[in-house]
């Protein structure tokens, strides 16, 4: 039987584990991603015929060349930014929340509710009411699957999954029916905000970014300083551990996934009383899903995930400009952002794994081994 | 020369990332008909040569002869095919399978027809007298008869280059006698056998040679004849050792914790536990003896909340703990450590430090809505001086840890909530010889403090050595408790398998017995 093997030789290349990096060299090998991904989108560029240090150029230049620019582009960070901060508490969980989609759309349809039927309100009590309402909306389309795994065991991943299409559809029933604009008889849309339901600005941009800020510094202290923040790392841990610990994990896991959903919910509040004013079938507009993205690409890090949403809009928004000035169709744009994110999320293998070489043999060892060293030559 | 090797590894070296050698030049030779066991501590190295040549690693250097010639082995399929069988300690069979189906997956070649099939098991049975039904449901066995088919499936497929990784460890005395006749029928048909171990008696009984490795490096290779336990021990730790467990007198106080009549549904709904009771007095050791899963998690699950119960109590210092949370036995104010048998999964999270390891139980006692991590962090420094813990600092990831350092940061916390009831599941599994003895001594300290301590463990050599009296549960019930001054190892392996039952009174008498002589 041992004949036939003598033939096998040491593979060229193979995957072997490494030791755990810290977090500096995880860092490192995630810029070298991203340099790789640019590289590899240049020469996607190049191979349509555009010069790509011009394209990547006017990205940057894009989202920062005047104030309105940048004003966009941080109009486009807010709600990556709250609903990225709002999954990454059910994910330090290990709770899969993919659905901020729709929990967004829910906190936007409450909030709605108050800034469509009682405009009349004074602003600042209006504004705060819609805030709550937000987040009791949000928080209420999260709690749902949760609860249901916790009596059930239900798959909260295809639940919350789905539960972003039902909301999705709420505001396309409300649009036509109840809630539809009577001044408006041909196009059904639902009715403008009166400036009592609109967020006011702070160096032109909606408050939403003061809101957004305020969140990023109570989540920090939160997950790191708070017990309830003790008990979420926990519980991500390992169940059994907390119930170890004596922890309540079900009451535990309902609390944080309402929290979580609340502040996905308040994205939908900023986005539909911020930048839309109106609720628009578009209001979560797909930043539900790259939140997620988001929130992993910057390791559940509140700091990380605030420097990464600023990058993406920074990409969203100067794709958007060499489409008007180059005439680059939108799904261009797209593949650039597909292949970052590709680069990124390959480059986790190599958190965990790297590749060997064969190694060439010492000479004593191939003298001993004479059919090896053709092989090895070759 | 090296034609008549079955297997001879020369310079064997493998690196994990970089800066761990967990094999160091390892130089090993086994020959056509002869045991060889493989000797070492935890983390020495036995395992990954191993897994070198039965295809799941790659050396980084030196190279591996088979039969004579020179082998690459890529993968399991290349080890397979060159005769090397490897049975793992965690079996890997399919359930709901029968044996024969177990044995037939996975071999190579064309559909061999049920019959043809149960006549060559069969006769590979008789030949070197294995017991195993060809049509019995893999769920249906005990774990004996599942590995006997790990077993028959190597030998089925050919290999005459058989590995057993700690085959004993989940067997009773009984069941690890008949495995070594089997063995010894292999040797005596000419197959090359490696036995991987830490049980020293066991290397006399079965192996012609013994090599010894020692973190990493082959230090000695010795006929078994020739040498004995002492200077085995000797070889694996690199100095001198005292091989006895103390065991100190102490007064003991009856009334600690008090179980009667318990009975306990297990996580899959079947009865864990049928009608125990036993008391633990404080200043003893009780051990729990019994094969894998007779009922030892679910038992001290139930004491500490983790696991309810409706039938029978537990009475904690005269506090009922029946309906209890885990949360609420927390807070009783008679305070009960546990050292569950999932160190990482269970008794700490993985990927905190030590001080917030630390603050595990604790954390909810502070007042105000954040976490104090300052008394936690003095805790993990002391804990760190005091117990010799090993770790770049007391924020590095507790799983990056040795084993060793990861129960000694575990029970080292269970240690400090100042216990009156200590409950360890399988204290020093895993560890090696100077953390175990580190741990015993920590557990005697406890006992000596008037602790009232119940420790399941596996190694029996260790439990007579070390516990004052021994339980011993098989099948959810308890068939004795004895003096484990006066016990002897085959005693306990007769009650670990039930064979005391049929005679009720001889168990009863046992128990009776140890009570007495304990009450002496």
């Amino acid at each position: 039987m041992s004949e036939k093997n003598t033939t096998h030789k040491e593979p060229f290349l193979r995957v072997s584990k490494r030791k755990e990096l810290t977090p500096r060299q995880s860092f490192g090998l995630k810029m070298i991603s991203l340099l790789l991904a640019l590289i590899a989108g240049g020469i996607f560029l190049a191979v349509l015929g555009y010069n790509p240090f011009v394209i990547y150029g006017t990205i940057i230049t894009g989202a920062f060349r005047s104030t309105l620019a940048v004003q966009g582009t941080v109009k486009i960070m807010i709600p990556l930014f709250i609903s990225a901060l709002g999954v990454t508490l059910a994910y330090k969980m290990q709770f899969w929340n993919i659905g901020a989609e729709g929990q967004i759309i829910m906190g936007a349809i409450f909030a709605s509710y108050f800034g469509l039927f009682h405009d009349n309100w004074p602003r600042p009590l209006l504004l705060l009411v819609m805030f709550i309402a937000a987040m009791i909306g949000g928080g209420l389309w999260a709690i749902l699957p949760a609860i249901f795994k916790n009596k059930w065991n239900t798959n909260e991943t295809l639940f919350t999954l789905m539960l972003n299409y039902i909301a999705l559809h709420i505001i396309a029933f409300l649009r036509d029916g109840p809630w539809r604009d009577p001044a408006n008889p041909g196009f059904a849309k639902i009715a403008t905000f009166t400036e009592n339901a609109t967020l006011p600005k702070l160096f032109g941009v909606h408050i939403g970014w003061v809101i957004a800020l305020i969140l990023f510094v109570l989540v920090y202290i939160y997950l790191k300083y708070t017990k309830h923040g003790y008990e979420i790392t926990v519980i991500g841990g390992s169940k059994a551990t907390a119930n170890y610990a004596g922890m309540n994990v079900k009451k535990i896991v309902l609390r944080t996934i309402f929290l979580s959903g609340a502040i996905c919910g308040i994205a939908g509040f900023s986005n539909a009383a911020g930048s839309d004013l109106t609720l628009a079938t578009g209001v979560a507009g797909g930043v539900g899903f790259t939140a997620i993205i988001v929130a992993w690409l910057a390791d559940l890090n509140p700091v990380g995930i605030l420097i990464v949403s600023f990058l993406f809009a920074i990409l969203d928004k100067g794709s958007s400009v060499i489409q008007s000035a180059y005439g680059l169709s939108t799904d261009c744009s797209d593949v650039l952002e597909g292949i970052i994110l590709f680069f990124v999320i390959a480059g986790g293998f190599f958190v965990r794994y790297k590749f060997v070489m064969r190694k060439k043999k010492s000479p004593e060892a191939t003298s001993e081994a004479p059919d090896m060293k053709g092989g090895e030559a070759a | 020369m090296s034609e008549k090797y079955a297997i001879e590894c020369r310079g064997i070296s493998k690196r994990f990332g970089g800066k761990v050698l967990a094999n160091d030049k390892v130089d090993l030779q086994l020959q056509y008909g002869e045991i060889l066991s493989l000797l070492g501590e935890n983390g020495s190295g036995k395992t990954t040569l191993m897994n070198m040549l039965s295809g799941i690693y790659r050396p980084d250097e030196g190279e591996i002869f088979v039969g004579g010639k020179e082998v690459f082995i890529n993968s399991p399929v290349d080890a397979m095919d060159l005769g090397i069988g490897m049975i793992h300690q965690h079996f890997k069979l399919v359930d709901v399978f029968s044996a024969m189906d177990n044995i037939a997956i996975g071999t190579p070649g064309k559909r061999v027809a049920p019959a043809k099939l149960r006549t060559k098991i069969k006769e590979i049975c008789e030949r070197f007298g294995l017991e195993v039904d060809p049509d019995k449901k893999v769920y249906d066995m005990s774990v004996s008869e599942k590995q006997t088919v790990e077993i028959l499936k190597v030998l089925y497929r050919g290999s005459d280059i058989l590995i057993l990784d700690e085959p004993t460890a989940v067997l009773t005395p009984q069941e690890t006698r008949k495995l070594f006749a089997i063995l010894k029928k292999m040797r005596d048909d000419g197959k090359a056998i490696i036995i991987i171990t830490h049980k020293l008696n066991e290397v006399m009984e079965i192996s012609d040679r013994v090599t010894v490795l020692r973190k990493g490096k082959s230090v000695a290779t010795v006929e078994t004849a020739s040498t004995d336990e002492l200077k085995l021990t000797e070889l694996m730790v690199g100095h001198s050792v005292d091989l006895s467990i103390r065991r100190p007198e102490t007064e003991k106080k009856e009334g600690v914790l008090k179980i009667s009549g318990l009975c306990v549904d297990g996580s899959d709904g079947t009865r864990a536990l049928t009608d125990v009771s036993f008391e633990v007095r404080g200043g003893e050791i009780l051990g729990v003896a019994g094969v894998a899963g007779s009922g030892q998690k679910e038992l001290c699950e139930a004491i500490t909340g983790l696991m309810p119960f409706d039938t029978g109590s537990i009475v904690l210092e005269g506090t009922e703990l029946k309906g209890k949370s885990p949360f609420e036995i927390l807070n009783l104010g008679v305070s009960i450590s546990f050292v569950p048998e999932d160190r990482l999964g269970m008794g700490l999270v993985s990927s905190m430090g030590i001080t917030d390891n630390m603050l595990l139980r604790t954390y909810y006692k502070t007042p105000g809505y954040f976490i104090d991590r300052k008394p936690a962090k003095e805790m993990a420094d002391k804990l760190i001086d005091k117990l010799k813990i090993l770790t770049p600092g007391t924020e590095t990831p507790v799983r990056l840890l040795s084993g060793g350092n990861v129960q000694k940061v575990l029970l080292g916390r269970e240690i400090e909530a100042a216990p009156k009831v200590l409950i360890t599941a399988y204290a020093v599994r895993g560890l090696d010889i100077n953390s175990s003895y580190a741990i015993y001594d920590l557990l005697n300290e406890q006992k000596e403090k008037g602790v009232a301590v119940l420790n399941v463990g596996e190694d029996l050599d260790v439990l007579l050595g070390l516990c004052d009296r021994i339980l011993v549960l098989c099948h959810g019930k308890i068939t004795g408790i004895v003096d484990a001054k006066t016990t002897t190892k085959e005693q306990l392996g007769l009650m670990m398998t039930g064979a005391v039952k049929p005679a009720e009174d001889a168990a009863n008498n046992a128990a009776k017995a140890g009570e007495e002589a304990a009450h002496v």
